[in-house]
């Protein structure tokens, strides 16, 4: 049974990921094309509900639902009757009565893609909530390093940062969890939890963990935005601690490890201006696959305002031609 | 349940259609499209009996699942599978080759999703079986083998590299 929402990566089976993984594949190919939009959600809508900023994760849903032929209607948020005071679920409502077949949710509070699945038949894509899951992020994570690695397993992953509060850590580390990749955290004490997920190794201390010999490095973003409290001294001191310098650059090169990051990326901070011109950057290939990845979640899902209603509906329809 | 065409009878049918499409393809480089699955299969075996004649030709996949018209009313999308298309389009005389041509809406949907490529100068249809009872106005130019079959029987077909073994059942609606 396909799900109508994707709300984390911890509620998926292996079969799953696996399917969504390769599904990714013919999508990204499309992009080669000259025309590279296809007919397959042709008449359907696309609702994007940002309560957070975000210019990269938008786009890349946008052009995702755009590829597939659905039509985007970006609800306005920080202009919307929200600041008016009207609830959530009164926003739900007024959702529902636009008949959107998807709601891509990003928001500052963990859950609430759950909150707003629970009140809709359209299928509830969470693109980021609070400190809990970025289902699709870690999807185009995994989705780029089985580019490198097809089979990823036994591999080792470093993702160095804020652990704490990445909402990244905790998906993508779940997802390649999953695979079989074994995932090393990194950061200062202060935003490493000290009681990790089971398997996963810990390192405060940058040179002992490229010591554990990681195949690829995963930078988090500095995120200014979501600290209340500092947990470092400064920009400078951490970019020398726990970011990639060009001494550790140089080592890193040396040892042919593979650089991944988010995105946007703060220079001078995460990473030194040389490492986006390094050969084994995936920076910008996961801008790229983060679009398939999501083509691939929209095409998999079944919102529950296409189920047709009574005899009509073919239930076994596993995809015989005529 | 029966089989309508055994080992043999496929081997002749494919013949049949490897000897139509054989005048066509001594005339002018001809791109052979198999659709997936089991056309590409039909379209390889087409394909390698040109190459055996020395007759240059271009070899491609589809997989039109993006393309159809049903979507909506399945209760799971058909899986994807990728698409090869080597060659250039724009100006590509394309045969477009397919395993059982039924009601149509298969060939419509690789009509698209070819164009989608590029231009070419001309496409044709060639299928293994043709089981009639069309649903669009789409005819085929070459023709393995024509089944009698009611709107509602199904026609199971099985080739060796995809199914193990060559074979084509009817199952009556009953």
């Amino acid at each position: 049974m396909v799900p109508k929402d994707f709300l984390d990566i911890a509620s998926l089976s292996r079969e799953e990921v696996e399917l969504l993984l390769e599904q990714a594949v013919p999508f990204k190919e499309l992009f080669t094309r000259s025309v590279k939009k296809v007919p397959a959600l042709k008449g359907k809508s696309v609702l994007m509900l940002f309560y957070e900023p975000s210019t990269r994760t938008h786009s890349s849903f946008e052009v995702a639902a755009k590829r597939l032929s659905a039509d985007v209607i970006d609800l306005d948020v920080p202009h919307s009757s929200t600041v008016k005071g009207e609830t959530v679920k009164d926003t739900v409502d007024t959702l529902q009565a636009m008949r959107a077949d998807y709601i891509v949710v990003r928001h500052k509070m963990s859950g609430m893609p759950m909150a707003i699945a629970r009140q809709t038949k359209a299928s509830v894509i969470n693109a980021g909530d609070g400190a809990h899951a970025h289902p699709t992020q870690a999807l185009l994570d995994a989705f780029t390093l089985k580019e490198v690695f097809p089979d990823p397993a036994g591999r080792k992953v470093l993702i160095a940062g804020d652990i704490l509060h990445s909402r990244v850590a905790r998906s993508t580390s779940t997802l390649f969890g999953k695979l079989g990749v074994e995932v090393g955290f990194l950061g200062p004490g202060s935003l490493v939890p000290r009681l990790g997920p089971e398997g996963i190794v810990r390192f405060t201390d940058f040179d002992e963990a490229l010591q554990w010999g990681p195949d690829a490095l995963y930078l988090l973003r500095v995120q200014m935005e979501r600290q209340d409290v500092q947990y470092f001294p400064s920009l400078h001191e951490y970019h020398r601690v726990y970011g990639v310098t060009q001494e550790r650059f140089e080592r890193i090169k040396g040892e042919g490890i593979y650089i991944m990051h988010p995105g946007p990326v703060n220079r001078g901070v995460e990473l030194c201006h040389e490492v986006m011109d390094y050969e084994r950057s995936l920076i910008n290939q996961q801008v790229e696959n983060g679009i398939a990845a999501r083509m691939a979640v929209l095409y998999w899902l079944k919102p529950g305002t296409l189920l047709r209603q009574g005899k009509e509906g073919k239930a076994g329809g596993k995809g015989n031609r005529r | 349940m029966s089989v309508v065409l055994d080992e043999t009878a496929i081997g002749e049918a494919v013949d049949s259609l490897i000897g139509q499409i054989r005048v066509t393809a001594e005339r002018g480089r001809v791109a052979i499209v198999g659709i997936r699955s089991r056309g590409d299969e039909v379209a390889e075996r087409v394909c390698a009996a040109l190459e055996e004649a020395g007759i240059e030709h271009h070899y491609g996949m589809l997989d039109i699942s993006l393309y159809r018209d049903d979507l909506s009313h399945l209760a799971e999308n058909p899986k994807l599978q990728t698409s090869e298309i080597p060659f250039q389009m724009d100006g590509a005389h394309i045969i477009l080759v397919d395993d059982v041509l039924f009601t149509g809406r298969t060939i419509r949907a690789a009509l698209d999703a070819l164009t989608d490529y590029g231009r070419p100068a001309r496409i044709q249809l060639a299928c293994l079986i043709d089981r009639g009872h069309r649903e669009l106005p789409v005819q085929p130019d070459y023709v393995g083998a024509t089944l009698e079959t009611a709107r509602m029987d199904h026609v199971l077909v099985r080739l060796k590299n995809t199914d193990g073994e060559d074979a084509v059942e009817l199952v009556k609606y009953s």
